[in-house]
């Protein structure tokens, strides 16, 4: 009698595995894709669906985590991914987790070709570029005018006029600014390691002196917005999509791109090396860039979009954003985020870490 | 007879594998990796020791360390002081049937992830939170003050998450505790010290122990309370292997890290234990 129950469970068990198994042989194809949280809003994805019959599995993330993620399962998991443009280039050079695009299968014809040049020539290697660019957007200053009325670039964030009434992120993207902000160019640096950890010592220094300033460093969007909403915070670093959310509940908020440039990224599709689903990737890249499914994107997420006519099927208050935030002359003074080369991080991660660490 | 055994055997085996390939696969394979990324160099895979000598070379590695287990000890310290008399109330003084809804009271917050324990905190203490809300409109503080944010607020957040952990083990050996020798004590005209000093502590030291160790390994290992309620000063020694591993993609390093933070916390346990005369085998027992 025991027998007879323990060898039904064996089979049971095995069954359930092996029927699981080969029913999901027989599913619909489905495309994993790992990206930011709102790049891929319910609505496209279920017009997608009903497009091409493809199923969509969305995993939210960010730059490192995507990295790492794709670098322990070796490329595996995910059949697209969107990483910045300035984190494709490196990572494949040492762990060769992203495909080459094969841009015949673009349509490049609906992508601004400006940013198309620049996302290949900055994710070249060995002859073949990774990416297709996407969303790009810029890092500035979110200043509320009637309580800060004299921030207007990086640099102004360490004036103790405002102590106690600052945010910014310890990240990457506070050294660089502060840097351009301070008469540096800090890009410039990325190719002489010696001269960048000069620089770096500098801004160790100096925002540590300027400490007393800073509230909190904020590293979510949230605690963000919550602190400036509320008016404990005065300016902070932070995307023009923060302070364009909070202008609309209170008009004195506003994002400001700094005198010394706005910091500019660019959000990319890059296919993971070991893809399984190649032909849906593709379908899925061409969908999002059609202007109108962009334009559905950037009216709901705010953020500006790589689809060259999606500008014809914006809303006009989603318009009025971008010519008041980031006009033609703010544009042209970006400083776009170029490739970091390895090593850089790690330099900086110290350096961070000493800020933090400091009284 | 002999047939009959192997075929419990076979049983036997097949609900035991599933458990020793979830342990060895996931979490004694990735281990054995990580103590070998330890020793390679990034990128190069060459044996080196360079990850582990980084922690001494580098002042802020192991300042954070110190300041990390400092704050550890300390929060444990207090966690000691506080649940002696809470176990007291509830397993001596109270009746039984309040003692089981205390122990619930104990018990109930921490059904809720400690994310959200940590959320609410800050909505109670921010600058624009209720206590500032509500100390302003009784005119005790003229304007907002910022509560958060400083080591003061993060040590009481971490003595609230780990407060459960000292409780219970010491609630178990309180019970044990005979009321006639502090029935005794007492007539022979004992101070209320000298009772809590020469009866109750010495017998509940092993629970006190037993939970230093969980409070302490916590404390050491949690990674949102410093970062959420501490702020700007506060780099936890978790943070930085989170930093290496994740921000930095330095995986060796990260790896170092985390067999130093093993190594150095089960040493501070150890002396801990040394110094207070107290012997592990007794305190599992």
């Amino acid at each position: 009698m025991k027998k007879v129950v323990l060898v039904l469970m064996v089979l049971t068990i095995l069954g359930s595995v092996l029927f699981a198994q080969a029913s999901a042989e027989t599913k619909n194809p489905v495309l994993r894709i790992i990206t930011w949280s709102g790049y891929a809003p319910q609505e496209l994805l279920d017009k997608f669906t009903e497009q091409t019959g493809y199923k969509v599995e969305v995993t939210l993330s960010n730059n490192e985590e995507m990295i790492s993620k794709l670098r322990a399962t070796r490329g595996g998991g995910f059949d697209l991914a969107q990483p910045s443009q300035d984190r494709i280039s490196s990572v494949v050079e040492q762990y060769a987790i992203y495909q080459p695009i094969d841009y015949a299968r673009i349509n490049t014809e609906q992508i601004d070709a400006s940013l198309l040049e620049a996302v290949k020539k900055n994710t070249l290697v060995d002859g073949k570029s990774y990416a297709v660019p996407h969303v790009y957007g810029t890092e500035g200053l979110v200043v509320n005018k009637a309580l800060a009325p004299d921030v207007k670039d990086f640099k102004d964030l360490l004036d103790p006029k405002y102590a106690g009434r600052v945010s910014y992120r310890l990240k990457r993207p506070t050294l660089i600014g502060m840097g351009f902000s301070l008469g540096y160019d800090p890009f410039a640096l990325y190719s002489d390691p010696v001269a960048y950890q000069k620089f770096l010592d500098e801004m160790e220094k100096i925002l540590i002196a300027g400490k007393p300033s800073v509230k909190t460093y904020w590293d979510n969007g949230d605690q963000l917005l919550q602190s400036l909403r509320s008016e404990e915070v005065w300016a902070a670093s932070a995307w023009e999509q923060a302070g364009w959310k909070l202008h609309a509940e209170n008009p004195n908020i506003d994002y400001i791109a700094p005198t010394s440039g706005a910091l500019g990224w660019v959000d990319t599709f890059a296919i993971p090396a070991k893809s399984e689903n190649l032909d849906a990737a593709y379908a899925y890249i061409n969908f999002m860039l059609e202007p109108e499914n962009a334009a559905f994107f950037t009216n709901r997420e705010t953020y500006g979009t790589a689809s060259k006519d999606a500008v014809n099927y914006l809303d006009p208050e989603i318009k009025a954003n971008f010519t008041r935030g980031l006009p033609p002359e703010v544009l042209a003074n970006i400083n776009w985020y170029p490739t970091v080369p390895a090593g850089i991080e790690e330099m900086e991660g110290k350096t961070l870490d000493k800020i933090k660490a400091a009284r | 007879m002999m047939k009959n055994r192997r075929h419990i055997k076979w049983g036997f085996l097949f609900f035991f594998l599933p458990v020793v390939l979830w342990l060895f696969l996931l979490i004694v394979l990735p281990h054995l990796e990580l103590l070998r990324l330890s020793f390679t160099k990034a990128n190069t895979g060459k044996f080196t020791l360079d990850n582990y000598l980084a922690f001494f070379n580098e002042p802020i590695y192991w300042l954070t360390f110190v300041r990390t287990a400092g704050y550890s000890i300390i929060v444990t310290f207090i966690v000691m002081v506080i649940s002696l008399p809470v176990s007291f109330y509830i397993s001596k003084i109270v009746k039984e049937r309040i003692s089981g809804a205390l122990m619930i009271l104990i018990l109930v917050p921490f059904w809720v992830s400690e994310l959200i324990r940590v959320y609410g905190w800050m909505i109670l203490l921010r600058e624009s939170g209720i206590l500032n809300h509500f100390f302003v409109s009784i005119g005790l503080f003229k304007e907002p003050v910022e509560m958060l944010y400083n080591d003061i607020t993060m040590i009481m957040g971490l003595v609230y998450t780990s407060m459960l952990f000292m409780v219970v083990p010491v609630i178990g050996v309180m019970d044990d505790l005979d009321n006639s020798l502090i029935e005794a004590a007492y007539d022979l005209g004992a101070s209320k010290t000298a009772i809590w000093r020469t009866i109750i502590i010495p017998h509940c030291a092993s629970g006190l122990v037993n939970g230093g160790i969980i409070v302490f390994m916590l404390v050491l290992g949690s990674y949102l309370t410093p970062n959420l309620m501490g702020g700007k000063n506060s780099l936890w020694f978790t943070e930085q292997i989170y930093n290496q591993i994740i921000l930095y993609f330095n995986w060796n390093q990260g790896a170092a890290f985390g067999f130093l933070l093993l190594a150095l916390s089960s040493l501070i346990i150890w002396v801990l234990l040394k110094l207070t005369k107290q012997n592990l085998k007794e305190v599992v027992k």
